[in-house]
């Protein structure tokens, strides 16, 4: 940027981020969740702030969430499934005495529903991961690489289970798995409260994500300026959680109500309760309202996505089209018609001598 | 190979670190070697495809129509609508990058456009400009890109430099399939009349004559006429093979490189040897001449009006079930397209093999099944007899094509054949074959001369476990089941892997086939003379 040409210097700034720049694209989201987080921050002092942090912004961001994520899945499931084409990542079912591969080139409903379970629940898929070298010969090598595999596997658990175990905020009494998960996320009874490993866990898993976008060449090249953002706000998220659980106490009482309030629709305004929470609750409120809108959708998509939810069973089955239209064909009779002449000098057998 | 052809060292020094320039910068320089020739005008027209004129990717002008960028938006949006895997794999990438080197192209040129991520990602960041609320405001910051004639041109570029392997969906977290991406951005460069005459000429020539060669019925017949010749001259057998004969139990098809291609020719006798030895009642059909569908690498519609030849002459010729030859795309058209686009085919029967009465109930739908399925069936059955040892001059390894292991899993029915008609059979490494193998890097339309560097690149990888194989064994023998394979390994492997021939595997079933009243034979199908010594002592 050129010094002393204060607007110029600001539209030209704009136009880089609209082009695209992979390190001012994680400075500038970064840089957008501080900003978040300070407002609210700020605001969690004031009762009026208090008012558009603790019920305005949470039920407008729940909205869009709702909204925005039912939006995107019926738009996914009204365009329909014209072929069936998934991919098969073992043997099919054929002869009988040929081991299928049931699971990974599934023919039936149930191999189908491990399949995805598989999918789902484990990342099998990210699992088959390797990392390609090429060194002199030429020879390409392909080393195994599990960390991508590990790294998103170790957020997306440690999610789910903290995602639960917030559900004791909003229910009264505390269901008793929620009590369980939280003794075996405290397992190591390390301090006072105890060290939960999943918030150990979340906050190292998307450092490591971070670090990896950031280094990585190649997905240092691809990242765009979403693909950061998601990583910061899911990261201001945690440690703001972690902040108000280990070090700077909050008044749990008064979270309890508020969430409790908002569940059952009859919103009270929060009491000065700490303007971490507040940070907290607006970064969460972000994320909500973020996510139809952003690729955190895959969360959805992945149910839908014909290479992995479709049997291997095309040619046992036959898949039918919605939109099926009639196309111009060659038929037979116009192509004997064509090369009669030639076929008959061939001898060969013709519909019409 | 032109005569500036780099040598293998100087084509591999490459880094796959990508460059600081942004990739959203659309320019590509279009240098020899590295992209496909237009489409002729002749075979849009006799297509009816639109925009048919005299261009090249290397002109500036393309000359595309004055609405074209209305047309493909247009084009987008229908599609968006028909298809869920196009919607579905535009919102829901979270460019994790575990696809970027599983790339043929990406592995063999080092450009990171190959990564099927950002070949994605080149479409994708129009879809989000055009039809997502956040692009639509926030533009590039949202990851939108305009759409200019740069980056159409830079479309034509790179979704013609990926074949459809689908290689990088079994690595993808969400099974995004580069094919399916791929195949929708051919579909829209259709529309403003942007395609290669390596693609639209086969279409066209099958359109009208039956197969991709363009030959015409009774050259089809010359064809298998002298194929019947020669056998009799190898074997002293003279076999049937009929054509356009109604009434046979079984309609063939086979890919057109079969009765007209080097080395495909040999899978063709494997194929007659085998049908006479077991009496199969068959046809072949000169309307019906191609198995392969370059339709699948234009459009679903050209797929389907080209496809529709083989249910109509079943119909016709009154057969009760189809049999299809080795070809690797042909068998994702057969597998996961036919039924569907020009189904049902309520008018045959349940496949029943007639020599050892098995059904195929995996067909049962389709009715069509795959000769490496039908004689994997006979020989364990113990119906045919074979001498392993006339394969014993070849060391073999067996490459998997792509749409036969990533849409079929038609992985261990080869493996079985192998097995019993050779003694020396080696796998490549396992990151590189079965559902994890590489293509050949001249598929989907992409296997034409003025391409060789990209084809040359893109085959390095298949090249370079063929040579792992090469070196620890051997090997001098590269097998597979598709017509595309035939007709480019050998230029690949000659390139990297020099002394590996390519074959079929029916090739290999015809030289060990034991056939009755066949003289001695002294030769294989090759015409190579066989070890007769060696025989000698193992009898």
């Amino acid at each position: 940027m050129k010094p002393g040409a204060g607007s110029h210097c600001w539209k030209e700034f704009i136009q880089t981020l609209r082009d695209g720049d992979e390190f001012l694209s994680a400075l500038t989201s970064l840089i957008l969740i501080v900003v978040a987080a300070g407002l609210a921050f700020a605001g969690g002092g004031a009762y009026s702030s208090r008012v558009l942090l603790g019920v305005i912004l949470p039920y407008a961001a729940m909205a869009a969430f709702l909204a925005g994520i039912v939006y995107r899945v019926l738009k996914w499931a009204a365009a329909p499934v014209p072929f069936h084409i998934p991919t098969t990542c073992g043997q099919q079912n054929s002869l009988p005495w040929i081991k299928s591969s049931w699971i990974e080139s599934p023919h039936t409903r149930l191999g189908v529903a491990v399949r995805m379970a598989l999918e789902i629940l484990l990342f099998r898929s990210l699992f088959r991961n390797s990392r390609a070298q090429l060194r002199e010969g030429p020879r390409l090598l392909y080393v195994e690489n599990k960390w991508l595999w590990l790294g998103a596997l170790a957020f997306h658990w440690s999610m789910l289970i903290i995602v639960l175990r917030h559900l004791r905020y909003f229910v009264v009494p505390v269901p008793r798995f929620i009590l369980g998960m939280d003794a075996v996320d405290g397992f190591f009874q390390i301090g006072a409260p105890q060290l939960l490993l999943t918030d150990v866990i979340i906050v190292a898993a998307l450092l490591f994500l971070l670090q990896r976008r950031l280094t990585n060449p190649q997905v240092r090249y691809i990242s765009l300026f979403s693909d950061y953002l998601a990583l910061f706000l899911l990261l201001g998220i945690a440690v703001s959680g972690i902040l108000m659980r280990y070090f700077f106490k909050v008044d749990l009482e008064g979270i309890k109500q508020l969430a409790v309030g908002l569940v059952t629709f009859s919103p009270i305004v929060p009491a000065d309760i700490g303007p971490l929470f507040f940070v907290h609750l607006a970064l969460v409120s972000f994320l909500l309202a973020y996510f139809p809108f952003s690729k955190l959708v895959h969360m959805g998509g992945i149910f839908l996505s014909p290479t992995r939810n479709l049997a291997n069973d095309s040619r046992m089955l036959r898949h039918v089209n919605p939109w099926d239209y009639p196309v111009k064909v060659h038929t037979y009779q116009e192509w004997e018609k064509e090369f009669h002449d030639k076929m008959k000098a061939a001898g060969m057998p013709l519909e019409r001598e | 190979m032109s005569e500036a052809a780099p040598k293998p060292e100087e084509l591999v020094q490459i880094n796959y670190d990508p460059p600081r320039r942004d990739w959203r910068d659309a320019h590509v320089d279009y240098r020899k070697g590295t992209f496909c020739y237009s489409a002729a005008a002749k075979n849009l027209q006799y297509l009816d495809l639109p925009n048919p004129r005299d261009w090249q990717p290397f002109d500036k002008d393309w000359k595309l129509p004055p609405n074209w960028r209305e047309t493909i938006l247009q084009g987008m949006k229908e599609r968006l609508d028909k298809f869920r895997s196009f919607r579905l794999f535009m919102d829901i990438c979270v460019r994790c990058g575990a696809c970027a080197d599983k790339c043929h192209f990406f592995l063999g040129s080092a450009d990171p456009k190959n990564m099927p991520v950002l070949r994605a990602e080149l479409l994708r960041s129009v879809y989000r400009r055009y039809f997502t609320l956040s692009g639509r405001i926030f533009r590039g910051l949202a990851g939108g890109r305009e759409l200019t004639e740069d980056v159409l041109k830079e479309w034509f570029y790179y979704f013609y430099q990926c074949t459809e392997c689908r290689r990088c969906s079994v690595f993808c977290p969400f099974g995004i399939d580069t094919a399916e991406i791929t195949m929708m951005v051919r579909e829209l460069l259709n529309l403003v009349g942007v395609n290669t005459n390596w693609v639209l000429e086969p279409a066209a020539n099958c359109f009208r004559t039956g197969n991709h060669l363009g030959i015409q019925p009774h050259g089809f017949k010359d064809s298998i006429d002298f194929a019947v010749d020669e056998l009799e001259e190898i074997t002293g057998i003279r076999v049937e093979a009929p054509i356009n004969r109604k009434g046979a139990e079984i309609l063939f098809i086979v890919p057109s490189a079969d009765y007209f291609g080097t080395p495909h020719y040999y899978t063709l006798l494997g194929y007659l040897m085998l049908f006479h030895e077991i009496g199969l009642d068959y046809t072949f059909s000169a309307y019906a001449s191609e198995g392969g569908n370059f339709g699948l690498f234009s459009s679903h519609e050209m797929m389907k009006r080209l496809n529709a030849k083989m249910y109509a002459e079943a119909q016709r010729l009154g057969v009760k079930w189809i049999l299809g030859g080795e070809c690797g795309h042909m068998w994702r058209v057969v597998h996961q397209y036919m039924n569907t686009m020009n189904g049902p085919a309520d008018f045959l029967e349940e496949p029943v093999s007639p020599i050892t009465g098995t059904r195929f109930e995996n067909a049962d739908a389709t009715k069509m099944v795959h000769i490496c399925e039908f004689t994997s069936d006979l020989i364990h059955n113990n119906k045919l007899k074979l001498d392993p040892r006339r394969n014993d001059h070849w060391k073999v390894t067996f490459h998997d094509s792509c749409n036969p292991a990533r849409a079929m899993g038609l992985l261990e029915e080869p493996r079985y054949i192998l097995r019993n008609v050779s003694n020396q059979f080696y796998e490549m490494p396992e990151n590189t074959i079965r559902e994890q193998t590489f293509c050949c890097g001249s598929g989907a339309g992409l296997g034409t001369d003025e391409n060789i560097e990209m084809r040359l690149r893109g085959g390095l990888p298949r090249a370079n476990a063929v040579k792992h194989v090469r070196d620890k064994h051997g090997v001098n023998l590269l097998t597979c089941i598709c017509a595309i394979d035939k007709a480019t390994l050998p230029t690949a492997l000659e390139y990297w892997t020099p002394g590996v021939e390519v074959g079929g595997i029916h090739e290999l079933v015809g030289n060990a086939l034991v056939m009755k009243g066949e003289q001695e034979r002294t030769t294989d199908l090759r015409g190579e003379p066989l070890h007769q010594k060696e025989a000698a002592v193992h009898a």
